[in-house]
């Protein structure tokens, strides 16, 4: 039964929302939000589980001291702050918990995110060495594209932008579409094998 | 004469006005051409409670005249009975939604062109009532489309039951992967495992969340520590179970930790703060990026790169399709990534869902074939035959 019940509740709800996708009649048209709003309060409840971890993990790391313990202090302090802070001031514009996500949070995700800058230009310095047919192709596509996006290419030839357009709208549209396809069949393919059970990895194996 | 020519626009205008309206009614001398032909029918394929007003343009309503700025709609639930204000519709539309109906109460509706201050109004449209639908006729092409599939799939999955060997096309990322886990047991090093930055509710992170069951399985019987940082508090619960069931399935349950699979922060960059802070400290062997991935994709990708790691991702996100090909040794793309727990599993049934996969893909090539050359020749009735709703 440990198996059973969890394969019969993917099944049915499986089942329901394929119909619900060709039914727009009531009740049918209401479960998908309905369904949602489940999934919203268990990802809160879970939310629970990962903060217990999350402190079990490093209250552990804090008790046995491996490489680069001292990580576990900052983060568990953070978390202490911000917890208390947003307990007793609350969330909203002007108190504390609002300055410290605005101040520290947010700055911090934006210097993560301006990595990706310097990230793009290693990973195109690798990618762009024309050693085979295809790495040229690649490489003489993304000049035209670049170049074509800046004031600069316009400048060189007017064509140079329209080119780019085409690389744009065609080849790729031609290649993202067919990645599409190919998707949109993986996930019928993957959908099918868990709604009737066939894959159970997620559950317990075999 | 000119009295009565005044007497008669004001008795028109004031005929044209409801009794409930309060606009005002002016001696102008220009009404704009009432719109005509004022049809209301039933919003097709809804769950009711819309119905759908059309009318032809008032003659009036041309760029170069201010006699109509826009279009009062009215309706009643008699003939004869009072019409009220329900919307307007800017100059130039012939459309209106009233999503504010009854289903199974008749309604009559009429229009007025108006240029702000007088009206002239529309004769009043037929009898309609509003009512859901128990089959949305849009998606007939779909609907066709999934039982085809379906029944593909279902077709080879019986034929894999009854023992029927099935070829499978190779792929080289997953033919790496027994690779990259014995690569990294080779080296005395760790196997890091991330199921992408999204919930249990995307396909992806389910297909994610399977994969890592078939490699823990592996990372068990070579006795390699497997680290899985995870986005998602739900993610973490499901990846732990499945890495519990893969090292209970391989006889190495005594080796399974669960610290080893921990939540980091739901937040995208500290996420991925978080994953390139173990990369560099615990140094993997072999890591494997499966499920959904936004911007982080390359900062992961390229940390790992710099680690030394080999790299194998899979994604059904084609702008980070890239990103994953320049900075990783093996990428599954897109429909890779669903085929992969098949792949390495190597159960017929499940192989056998994936015969029928590629048969699906066979099939709408051979469409998307047949639909060029028909549209180039003309016959563009192949469009609407496969338009979706």
């Amino acid at each position: 039964m440990k198996k059973e019940i969890p394969l019969l509740i993917t099944f049915i709800a499986g089942m329901v929302m394929i119909l619900q996708f060709f039914i727009p009649h009531r009740p049918f048209s209401d479960l998908q939000q309905l369904f949602n709003t489940w999934f919203l309060i268990i990802t809160v409840f879970a939310m629970i589980l990962g903060l217990g971890n999350l402190f079990k993990v490093h209250t552990k790391r804090l008790q046995r001291r491996p490489k680069g313990w001292w990580y576990s202090i900052v983060l568990l302090a953070g978390f202490a702050i911000m917890f208390t802070v947003g307990m007793v001031w609350g969330p909203a514009r002007g108190t504390p918990f609002d300055y410290l996500f605005w101040n520290v949070h947010i700055p911090m995700s934006s210097m993560m995110f301006a990595l990706l800058a310097f990230f793009v230009a290693s990973a195109s310095y690798r990618a762009f060495r024309a050693r085979t047919p295809e790495a040229t192709l690649l490489l003489v596509s993304a000049i035209l594209v670049m170049i074509g996006r800046v004031p600069l290419g316009n400048y060189i030839w007017n064509k140079l932008p329209l080119i780019g357009d085409w690389i744009m709208s065609y080849p790729n549209m031609a290649g993202q579409r067919a990645i599409m396809i190919g998707i949109a069949l993986g996930i019928v393919s993957t959908s099918l094998r868990i709604i009737l059970g066939i894959e159970r990895t997620y559950l317990s194996g075999k | 004469m000119w009295l009565i020519l005044i007497l008669m626009v004001g008795i028109n205008v004031e005929a044209f006005d409801t009794p409930n309206e309060s606009s005002k009614i002016l001696s102008s001398s220009e009404l704009p051409v009432p719109p005509t032909e004022v049809l209301a029918k039933d919003k097709p394929n809804d769950v009711g409670g819309s119905i759908i007003v059309t009318w032809g343009k008032s003659a009036d309503d041309i760029e170069e005249n201010e006699l109509v700025k826009e279009y009062l709609v009215f309706r009643s639930g008699a003939l004869d009975g009072e019409f009220e204000l329900i919307g307007t519709a800017n100059k130039g539309f012939e459309k209106f939604v009233d999503g504010t109906t009854i289903d199974g109460t008749q309604y009559y509706y009429m229009v007025k062109a108006s240029d702000g201050v007088v009206h002239s109004q529309s004769a009043v449209s037929e009898a309609v009532n509003s009512s859901a639908q128990w089959f949305h006729t849009g998606r007939i092409s779909m609907l066709v489309a999934t039982v085809i599939i379906c029944f593909l799939i279902l077709w080879f999955i019986g034929k894999a039951k009854k023992g029927e060997e099935l070829y499978i096309r190779p792929i080289a990322g997953l033919e790496a992967v027994d690779d990259a886990v014995g690569r990294a047991t080779e080296m005395g090093k760790p196997i890091m495992y991330i199921p992408g930055i999204m919930d249990m509710d995307d396909i992806q992170t389910i297909a994610g969340v399977i994969i890592l069951g078939r490699v823990a399985r592996k990372a068990a019987q070579y006795e390699t520590p497997l680290l899985v940082p995870c986005c998602r508090s739900i993610v973490m619960s499901a990846a732990q179970e499945t890495v519990k069931e893969a090292y209970i399935a391989a006889g190495r349950s005594d080796a399974y930790d669960a610290d080893k699979i921990r939540y980091l922060t739901d937040d995208q960059f500290g996420y991925a703060a978080g994953v390139d802070g173990m990369m560099i400290r615990e140094k993997p062997g072999a890591i494997f990026y499966m499920g959904t991935f936004y911007a982080e994709s390359l900062i992961l990708a390229e940390t790992g790169h710099s680690t030394g790691a080999i790299q194998i991702a899979g994604t059904a996100m084609p702008s980070q399709l890239p990103f994953f090909i320049t900075a990783c040794d093996y990428t599954l793309i897109g429909e890779e990534l669903f085929a992969a727990s098949a792949y390495l599993s190597k159960e017929p049934l499940l192989l056998g869902s994936l015969k029928g996969q590629d048969m699906g893909k066979a099939i709408i090539i051979a469409i998307l074939i047949a639909g060029v050359i028909l549209a180039s020749l003309g016959f563009s009735n192949i469009i609407a035959l496969l338009a979706t709703g």
